[in-house]
């Protein structure tokens, strides 16, 4: 009981209970799942199928933080990735062809990979501080997808492309697919390899990682150039939905969501420890936040009032200073109220 | 280091010059501080009078800083009378010492280089007009204080457009806007050359000779005899001696400064016996020739064999971490050459070493060697794993192999491989650095402090696996500040003193510690 | 004076060389400069009062903005609720205008509320350890969450006072100074006098230089760290009053991704993001870099407005370069 209390996860899975909750008091059938055509449908796995996007940034977001870096281009990296795969497909002369869709997916993700490497040598090899190195995309990189679309709005039709978003495999979601597969790979890789390891070391001792060998320059490339290829495959999932490439709005704001995802789960911004549990449930915690906020009846554009309070809270209750004032206060209270 | 003129000083008992105060403005009686489970400070008793530089000597772990911050209102007094200007006193703290006349000066300079050098001198006693800061009029102020230094630089050039013996001079300026009766110099002088010293110590005269006390730290011997009127000298905690500087031969001081120590109890010294015979074909394993940095270590020559344990034997700041860590890429060499088993090569990085197989264990331990959040398992396996690259883990059996091995062979306590490091004592953080770079096998192995701050029985254990290593054929160095644990272990002793390589001796029955102190002492020279 | 002093005194005799602290904002006033010269030898009327004036006119509010957030940046934090602040100011005035309050209690109870977002991001960042980055990214969802619960929809604002407070201007020849403009430029001076004048604003600097350093010169380093947050909270409020004025209404969605610009402005007016170095009137050449980014894109017609976004990217590159290979030189 002691070490569940003293679990990191322990208020933000409180927090995911109480919104999952919420839910079910307003309306109680709302956790159930039904089969129609073979596919599952219901509330979990909207849920599951809405948070593949941010699930994916915030992956990659772990990762850099963990090296005590931050990523906030990913949002524009978002936005190319759509604008590169809807261009490429409306420019292509057979637009519903698989070939193409698969032709556009290789060209945005090798785009966004060779993005996220250019803020991997901005923080590495020139040794900008990562929040004003990756500023730089943030803010250029609206108006690059912008230059790719040419300012329209590009919408195509594609089928096999579509399937990205709203296609169905083994009954269910292939967007949940493709972002938890991608979630498995990577806890799998981070912890069986010694990627996890080298990460956490970089991010908590840099001075003695670098006496012990640790090549945190390439580590450092590494973890950008992923950061950016699963940015990409967010803004694939993003245009997939719509089967349209919106410059101004697609990912708007993703890299704050990811970074409080990140934050909620447990890993602190100052890097080292990382904990991809914890981003999960972070991520799940925001994503339902909104199927909360929806079904109490509240307007959506308040979400982020509930976000700045869930972030306050989490983050004060995590807080050491807090919890040392609290347990202080714990101490001599009683005394109080018997005098 | 310094050319200083070894002025004459009345040898007398405080005060060293005839002034018109022959009472002290500091006087601390029976000092004693406590750290939870230490005795930082155990009854010391200093005095420092008026228009006197008083030298505060002893190795890390004396007490200096403490008895300072015991002073300054930072560390509070257990035990013992302060009386300042003769009245009983205790500060709340550095900034209400610095009301009351006391003012200090840190090693690092503790001012802001993008502020202007006016601001740096005068924030905190500002002059207003008109409700806002008076700039010209504070710059004046700045100015006169500058020429008190016989400094005319200018107020409003910002700070760090200046040398750090400058610097240093302003914040010495700034300390003594308030008319400072006390000045506390912290080892100011660790990062400046022989001339920016210079320019310190003409600066520290004229505020002597206006009636200042000085207490002055520095870890060089030339310069406390160069600028000295009184030693107090603290071991362990305690106060070993207060003598005139002139009173004082350099060779009592330092073994008043290290004479005593508790070495560890290696039960013999290492059998001179069981010494790899040196092949007298086979070449060094590595040479240095010339090897330097600027500010850091003066060019050396030293040549390691295999199978030797070459022991480091000098006093803090003397360079020899400065000398390990140019042998193992920490920090890079801007003069001379290394060959390593007969070949030239080039240590830029920590990385280059290892890939020559030479392992470094830092003196300091927490900063550089210790990744606390990580587990014992990983702490151990990381040298190895990284040398590899992320993406060729060690399996698993191997790390479990490898971690029991080590856990047990240097007997780590808790022997829980997924215990974090952090929350091991520091014996125990040592072994586990040690077994760090044991897993990748090194030929030379170079060992800074590997015994500071543990306790006895670990000390024991880790100097017998060194011999043990060594006559295993691995190639060792050895830094201590216990010269008794360097005496006892090494095949051959380098001496350094003031950042250059003084003396290089064999080591053997015939050595002993005060031929070491003698050594130190003496630089080398009239052996 | 003595030998001591003698070489140092020597090395400076006979050269000019601007103290290296003005090289970024020299470099950006050289930017703005060039700007000025390519628009005006290039387009008609480009330097005509009625443009240059606009220049002002349309980027009040951001050059509020840009004031707070150098105070912000200077102490090594960030400040990512200004946007979202703003638009809770401008939503503030227009709904209790429409309520029928009278302009001088709206005024500050739309100033001060963005005060008070600031003043509870200081504490969260001095007090409790959390993250400039996170806790402010917190005010940012709070005030755009309020912004959304009070108004949803764009709110006209009809008040008489309001929108005589918002056409008053004076002409000075060609030129034109809005009532806008003048409390922006009023702010500038306050915040220079501040920052240059007094304790408090040499502290500011302190604390970017090094905070370690400024605490053992015995200077009010928590103090001065919650202070910097409400100054920027108080802007970013006296900004979105700038904007309803500007905008005659308050609507909930103003202001998106305009922490960014006031950023930008910041890092282009020659400010090191890791604080300590940099000037208030460098960021306001900043905004007016980026409005003249904005004028020359509409100026050369052919040139779609997304270019504004990729040469604002491309221009904070090359300072951020730049003042890399600086700080690279001082160490």
């Amino acid at each position: 009981m002691n070490r569940i209390l003293k679990s990191r996860l322990l208020w933000p899975l409180v927090a995911l209970a109480a919104l999952l909750l919420a839910c079910t008091v307003r309306r109680p059938d709302i956790l159930g799942i039904t089969v129609l055509d073979g596919h599952l449908f219901g509330a979990p796995i909207d849920i599951l199928r809405n948070s593949a996007p941010l699930l994916l940034v915030a992956l990659g977001m772990t990762l850099v933080i963990a090296t005590r870096g931050i990523d906030l281009s990913v949002g524009a990296t978002v936005a190319i990735a759509g604008a590169v795969a809807m261009t490429f497909i409306a420019s292509s002369p057979d637009p519903g062809s698989v070939g193409t869709a698969v032709g556009a997916v290789v060209v945005a993700l090798g785009l966004c990979l060779v993005l996220g490497l250019w803020n991997g040598f901005l923080v590495s090899s020139l040794g900008i501080q990562p929040i004003i190195a990756t500023l730089i995309l943030m803010t250029a990189g609206r108006g690059v997808a912008m230059l790719i679309t040419g300012g329209q709005i590009t919408t195509v039709n594609s089928a096999p492309f579509a399937q990205l978003a709203s296609g169905f495999w083994l009954g269910l979601p292939v967007a949940a697919l493709i972002a938890y597969g991608v979630y498995g790979v990577v806890a799998l890789l981070v912890r069986r390899t010694a990627l996890g390891m080298l990460l956490e070391s970089v991010g908590i001792n840099p001075k003695a990682s670098r006496l012990a060998g640790v090549k945190a320059r390439t580590l450092t490339w590494t973890v950008y150039a992923l950061s950016g290829l699963f940015a990409g495959l967010a803004g694939l999932i993003f245009a997939s939905n719509t089967m349209a490439a919106d410059a101004n709005n697609a990912g708007l704001f993703i890299e704050l969501d990811a970074i409080l995802a990140v934050v909620i789960g447990g890993t602190a911004l100052s890097g080292g420890k990382f904990n991809l549990g914890g981003t999960l449930v972070g991520v799940l915690v925001i994503t339902t936040l909104t199927l909360t906020v929806t079904v109490l009846g509240v307007s959506p554009l308040v979400t982020p009032l509930f976000k700045a309070i869930v972030v306050v809270a989490v983050t004060l209750l995590q807080s050491p200073r807090l919890r040392a004032t609290l347990a202080g206060l714990g101490r001599t209270r009683p005394q109080e109220v018997r005098a | 280091m310094t050319a200083a003129t070894p002025e004459t000083r009345t040898a007398a008992a405080p005060p060293a010059r005839p002034g018109p105060h022959p009472e002290p403005v500091v006087s601390m009686t029976g000092i004693t501080v406590e750290f939870p489970g230490v005795k930082a400070l155990d009854g010391v008793d200093f005095r420092l009078f008026p228009g006197e530089v008083h030298a505060l000597m002893g190795e890390n772990g004396a007490g200096k800083s403490t008895l300072i911050k015991a002073l300054t209102g930072v560390n509070p007094v257990a035990a013992g009378s302060i009386v300042v200007a003769g009245a009983e006193t205790r500060f709340t703290g550095p900034a209400d010492a610095r009301e009351r006349g006391i003012s200090t000066v840190y090693q690092e300079v503790n001012l802001c280089g993008n502020l202007t050098v006016a601001e740096n001198i005068m924030l905190g006693s500002e002059q207003r007009r008109l409700g806002g800061l008076d700039w010209r009029s504070m710059r004046r102020e700045a100015a006169r204080h500058l020429e008190r230094m016989g400094l005319s630089i200018d107020p409003s050039s910002s700070l760090d457009s200046h040398s750090l013996a400058i610097q240093q001079l302003v914040a010495i300026s700034r300390a003594m806007v308030v008319e400072a009766q006390v000045l506390i110099l912290d080892e100011p002088t660790s990062s400046l050359d022989a001339g920016e010293v210079e320019q310190l110590f003409a600066v520290m005269r004229r505020l002597r000779d206006e009636g200042v006390a000085i207490l002055f730290v520095s870890h060089f011997l030339d310069q406390i005899y160069a600028i000295s009127d009184r030693i107090t000298v603290l071991r362990n905690g305690r106060l070993v001696e207060e003598r005139a500087t002139a009173d004082l031969p350099q060779r009592e001081l330092v073994s008043l400064m290290i004479a005593g120590k508790s070495g560890a109890d290696v039960s013999e010294a290492r059998p001179r016996g069981e010494r790899a015979a040196r092949d007298p074909e086979a070449g060094p394993l590595l040479r240095a020739i010339g090897l330097g940095r600027k500010g850091s270590v003066e060019p050396f020559d030293l040549e390691l064999y295999p199978g030797e344990v070459v022991g480091m034997a000098g006093l803090l700041g003397s360079g020899r971490t400065e000398l390990a860590r140019l042998l193992s890429g920490a920090d890079r060499a801007d003069a001379g050459a290394i060959e390593f088993a007969g070949e030239t090569t080039r240590l830029r990085t920590p990385r280059a070493a290892l890939a020559h197989k030479i392992a470094y264990t830092s003196e300091d331990r927490k900063g550089e060697g210790v990744v606390g959040d990580l587990t014992v398992r990983e702490n151990i396996v990381l040298g190895l794993q990284a040398a590899r690259g992320w993406m060729r883990p060690l399996p698993r059996a191997n790390v479990d192999r490898i971690v029991a091995e080590y856990i047990k062979a240097l007997g780590i306590r808790p022997a829980n491989p997924e215990a974090l490091l952090r929350n091991l004592s520091g014996g125990n953080q040592q072994k586990v650095l040690l077994a760090r770079w044991l897993a990748t096998a090194p030929r030379l192995l170079l060992l800074d402090e590997p015994t500071r701050g543990i306790d006895i029985g670990a000390k024991t254990e880790i100097m017998n696996l060194v011999s043990e290593l060594a006559s295993q054929g691995m190639s060792v160095v050895f830094i201590s500040a216990e010269l008794e644990e360097v005496v006892r272990l090494s095949d051959r002793i380098a001496v350094m003193r003031d950042r250059r390589k003084v003396a290089e001796i064999d080591g053997g029955e015939d050595v002993g510690v005060p031929q070491l102190i003698d050594l130190i002492a003496s630089g080398g020279q009239n052996q | 004076m003595s030998a001591v002093a003698a070489p140092h005194q020597i090395a400076g005799v006979g050269r000019w060389s601007p103290d290296r602290r003005y090289l970024p904002v020299i470099g950006t006033f050289i930017v703005f400069a060039l700007m000025v010269t390519i628009g005006g030898l290039r387009y008609e009327n480009f330097l005509s009062p009625a443009v240059m004036s606009n220049l002002f006119i349309n980027n009040a509010h951001l050059i509020v903005l840009a004031v707070g957030m150098t105070f912000v940046i200077l102490t090594g934090g960030i400040d990512l609720s200004v946007g979202a602040v703003l638009a809770l100011s401008s939503v503030i005035t227009a709904t209790l205008l429409q309520a029928g309050w009278s302009l001088a209690l709206v005024v500050p109870v739309a100033v001060l509320a963005g005060s008070a977002i600031g003043y509870g991001m200081g504490v969260m960042i001095q007090y409790f350890d959390i993250q400039p980055f996170v806790a402010t990214l917190a005010g940012m969802f709070l005030a755009r969450g309020l912004c959304f619960l009070f108004a949803p929809e764009s709110v006209p604002i009809r008040d008489e006072s309001f929108i005589a407070l918002a056409g008053w201007g004076v002409n000075l020849g060609r030129w034109r100074v809005t009532a806008a403009v003048l409390i922006a430029l009023l702010a500038v001076a306050a915040a220079w006098w501040v920052l240059h004048r007094t304790r408090f604003g040499r502290t500011v600097y302190a604390v970017g230089g090094g905070e370690q350093s400024a605490t053992l010169m015995g200077l009010r380093v928590a103090r001065t760290k919650v202070l910097v947050y409400v100054i920027s909270g108080t802007c970013a409020g006296l900004a979105g009053l700038l904007f309803a004025m500007f905008s005659r209404s308050g609507y909930a969605l103003t202001g998106v991704a305009m922490e960014l610009d006031a950023i930008a402005a910041v890092v282009i007016g020659g400010t090191l993001l890791t604080g300590g170095t940099g000037f208030v009137l460098g960021s306001v050449i900043g905004v007016m870099v980026l409005g003249l980014i904005q004028t020359i894109i509409t100026f050369e017609g052919t040139l779609s407005s997304w270019w504004t976004k990729i040469v604002i990217g491309a221009l904070l590159l090359i300072f951020v370069v730049l003042q890399r290979i600086l700080t690279l030189r001082r160490t």
